[in-house]
């Protein structure tokens, strides 16, 4: 039973680590093994994980050298990320959750945030938005005629993108 | 009532706050996707894009087999050819090519006054932002000209920069007028005082190589000492067959075209190989080797350097020492016809054509040494050490390179040494990079300008340019697929031991990467490449849905297809060299023969029935001869449910 389970787990892991190294790999520009440490938050995202900005900063500490040189290595990224995909950690926010987070937000029950109101949670509360950050997402979110956020709306559009 | 009252205030602050962090969370989460879905796209355009400069490469290797084959059989030929090509020569004399063309009072675009000023420079601009053409009188006598000049230059132009006149380098352009246009907008006309350097690449892929191509030929004759061309890899005849600028030629000047192909021809050659900066920044279009001898490379007759298709063969040497045998050499002319010269060829030593190759071909990579450039086929892949070595040779600080797109314009690397400047931006796809130039002044850090230019008024949110960047870069990359479906398919198969029509995503992984030949992150891809089940486990022969090759004739095999349609840039290339009276037509021989070889030397297993059979159907007139254009044309891939692959447009008002 054991040995068909370690089997089994060893082809889980081979498949992490493959997929690992192709997410690493699009990101290596000079094709030395390291890339930027700016880059792993967006490499840890795209393998569909969802750690906040201070998870993150925790990671990003587990993996750097010993003298930070700015850039992360394969070798030390790959078994700490291997076990995040193996022990499902940070996982994605559920549609339901992040609908009910807006709604909340939303105390007047309206459907609808404001631009304002939006802009002062985003970039007032929890782990602030940048400047980059907040733009973007209004570019994207905000209706111009009415200067607010259907979240509703806004969340299946997001969720149809990404599948 | 105080204490209830704040205690739900904080407990309300509480929950805004978890609120605010689970959409901050899921936000930058989305955007991470996106920028690698990015990545991905750009990714794919790389690795096909070098994939098929390799593929170019190796049609040099065929062409010295054809040589070797074809040119017996068409001795008799070769010998009239010789002696329309002494006429030909002649003609090349100035006044037999640009005063032999009249520009009619009809003519409404610029006219061009020589000797040139500036005035014929903003001439020019204004003409072609209202997109006038060019009449070919004035195409052949500025190119006429700008050789002239261009003889007189040595192989490095050496420059110096001061407070009062900076250096301006710009990377490829590859006919991109609209970057040019905002480069200019930006950064000012070049002048005394607002000299340039043009690292490269103005030609091929985009549609307004010819006008680019004007507009720095006028400019460095308005400006000969603070305009400075530098050569590369796309400055080279037979890499414009493939990627464009030679079609661009041909549809604009449907009358001289061919005329301005040849003079092209030699006036490429003659651009320089570099610029040296303060006697500190080597400016070329590609890179370096290890054997990089910049001593050498200032005596090299850089003339002599036609083409990376037409390397030195081991007899060609024997020619250069042995004129009094006057034996008769096979090269090309312009767009690849098989032509001879009367006289020995004119050749570059091997190891000297290779420098040149190294130059305007390598890519600098992190890892230390100098390998072959795999990706490419031509130059090499150098390391920090190399950089650092060469450097230090020649007591030089940093290498300004091109040749490589960059999502910002420009990157820097080997700790600072070497600089990658790109200036096309959108080059992939619209939205897909920045172009950028530098701004070098002795004394102090090079200065970076970026910008990218946009069809809409305003930007595109960062969604939908990923989107326009994704959907191209998939359909490219499914053309690829269908052009290899039989190979695919019987590798599929053969992974499929259960006959299930299924493989997991790793096995599926596997024969993509081998069978393509390209390195990229296929499991990531797969959701917009296949159809995966609940499982995970991929159905592979939906790798070939919605997209098919029409068949050009009813009855042709589909394997045959598959590999005419794989092959059809070489093919045409190769065409164009049979053509040997540029008619457009082969005879269905030439065809034959020309099939014969062509399976022989790349491998092909296509039966010589099937072949004569589509000769046969190809030729519709019935009197023995193919129009190859109309033949490579029908070979057109069919993308269904293209709309499927937009993004939904919502509306949330």
């Amino acid at each position: 039973m054991t040995k068909e389970r370690n089997q089994a787990l060893e082809i889980i892991v081979a498949e992490f680590h493959k997929k690992i190294k192709e997410a690493f790999e699009v990101f290596d520009h000079e094709s030395n093994n390291t890339v930027d440490v700016r880059e792993i938050g967006t490499i840890i995202r795209s393998l569909g994980c969802c750690p906040t900005e201070g998870e993150l900063h925790d990671l990003i500490a587990e993996v750097e050298e010993e003298e930070p040189t700015g850039y992360i290595r394969f070798e030390k990224f790959l078994p700490v990320m291997t076990e995040i995909l193996l022990e499902r950690r940070y996982r994605p926010i559920p549609e339901d959750v992040l609908l009910r987070a807006f709604e909340v937000l939303d105390s007047a029950k309206r459907g609808f945030l404001t631009k304002d109101e939006l802009i002062k949670y985003m970039t007032e509360e929890g782990e602030p938005f940048s400047q980059e950050e907040m733009e973007e997402m209004l570019s994207a979110a905000i209706d111009p005629e009415s200067n607010s956020i259907h979240y509703k709306d806004y969340i299946t559009m997001m969720v149809i993108d990404e599948n | 009532m105080g204490c209830s009252s704040s205690s739900t205030k904080t407990r309300k602050s509480e929950t805004s706050l978890k609120a605010a962090l689970i959409i901050q969370n899921w936000y930058r989460g989305y955007k991470a996707r996106l920028k690698a879905r990015q990545h991905y796209a750009l990714t794919i355009f790389q690795s096909i894009e070098y994939a098929d400069e390799q593929g170019q490469m190796q049609l040099s290797t065929f062409f010295s087999f054809m040589f070797e084959n074809y040119a017996h059989v068409h001795k008799e030929e070769l010998e009239l050819r010789k002696q329309s090509l002494e006429s030909e020569q002649d003609m090349r004399d100035r006044h037999d090519y640009v005063d032999l063309i009249d520009v009619p009072d009809s003519y409404n675009g610029p006219r061009l006054q020589f000797p040139l000023t500036c005035t014929d420079i903003d001439l020019l601009l204004e003409a072609f932002k209202e997109q006038q053409i060019l009449h070919a009188h004035y195409v052949l006598e500025v190119l006429f000209e700008t050789k002239k000049v261009l003889k007189q230059m040595p192989n490095f132009t050496h420059v110096q920069t001061s407070p009062s006149k900076e250096l301006t380098i710009c990377g490829d352009l590859h006919g991109k007028l609209d970057d040019l246009f905002m480069i200019f907008y930006k950064n000012g006309l070049p002048s005394e005082n607002n000299p340039y350097v043009f690292n490269g690449d103005f030609v091929d892929r985009g549609k307004n190589s010819i006008e680019i191509l004007m507009i720095l030929c006028v400019s460095f004759l308005v400006y000969p000492n603070d305009l400075h061309l530098n050569r590369g890899n796309h400055e080279d005849f037979m890499m414009n067959l493939r990627y464009g600028f030679t079609k661009e030629i041909l549809h604009k000047y449907k009358l001289h075209g061919k005329r301005i192909l040849q003079i092209l021809e030699e006036l490429y050659a003659w651009l320089p190989i570099g610029t040296i900066v303060d006697n500190e920044i080597l400016v070329i279009h590609g890179g370096i080797s290890e054997t990089t001898d910049l001593n050498l490379l200032h005596h090299v007759e850089r003339n002599k350097m036609k083409s990376v298709l037409i390397p030195p063969t081991e007899t060609n040497r024997d020619y250069d020492t042995d004129s009094k045998h006057n034996k008769v050499g096979v090269t090309f002319n312009a767009h690849g016809r098989i032509k001879t010269n009367g006289s020995p060829i004119e050749h570059l030593p091997k190891h000297e054509w290779e420098q040149i190759i190294d130059i305007l071909w390598s890519d600098p990579r992190g890892k230390n040494g100098c390998f072959p450039n795999t990706g490419r086929g031509g130059g090499c892949y150098f390391g920090p050490d190399v950089t650092s070595k060469i450097l230090n040779k020649y007591q030089l600080k940093m290498l300004i390179r091109s040749h490589e797109c960059k999502p910002e314009g420009y990157e820097i690397c080997h700790d600072g040494k070497v600089v990658t400047i790109f200036s096309a931006s959108n080059y992939y796809e619209e939205g897909s990079n920045r172009g950028a130039y530098i701004k070098l002044c002795s004394g102090t850090a090079p200065r970076f300008f970026q910008y990218q230019v946009t069809k809409a008024t305003c930007f595109q949110p960062l969604r939908q340019r990923v989107y326009t960047m994704e959907s191209s870069a998939i359909k490219i990359l499914k053309e690829r697929v269908i052009s290899r479906k039989s190979d695919l398919t019987r590798a599929f198969q053969l992974q499929d031991h259960r006959k299930s029509g299924k493989l997991s995503l790793s096995q599926w992984a596997f024969c993509m990467e081998n069978i393509l030949g390209l390195n990229l992150p296929w499991r990531s891809l797969s959701s917009n490449l296949v159809n995966i089940d609940k499982n995970g486990n991929v159905e592979y022969m939906s790798s070939f849905q919605n997209i098919h090759i029409e068949k050009p004739v009813q009855e042709a095999h589909s394997t045959l297809v598959e590999t005419l349609y794989r092959y059809r840039s070489d093919l045409e290339i190769i065409f164009n060299a049979i053509d040997t009276d540029h008619s457009g037509l082969i005879s269905v021989e030439e065809f034959r023969a020309m099939w014969k070889l062509f399976s022989a030397h790349y491998n092909v297993l296509i039966d010589d029935s099937q072949v004569n059979k589509l000769a046969n159907l190809m030729d519709l007139n019935k009197d023995g001869s193919i129009d190859f254009n109309e033949f490579l044309k029908a070979f057109y891939v069919v993308h269904r449910y293209e709309d499927l692959m937009k993004p939904g447009v919502t509306n949330l008002g």
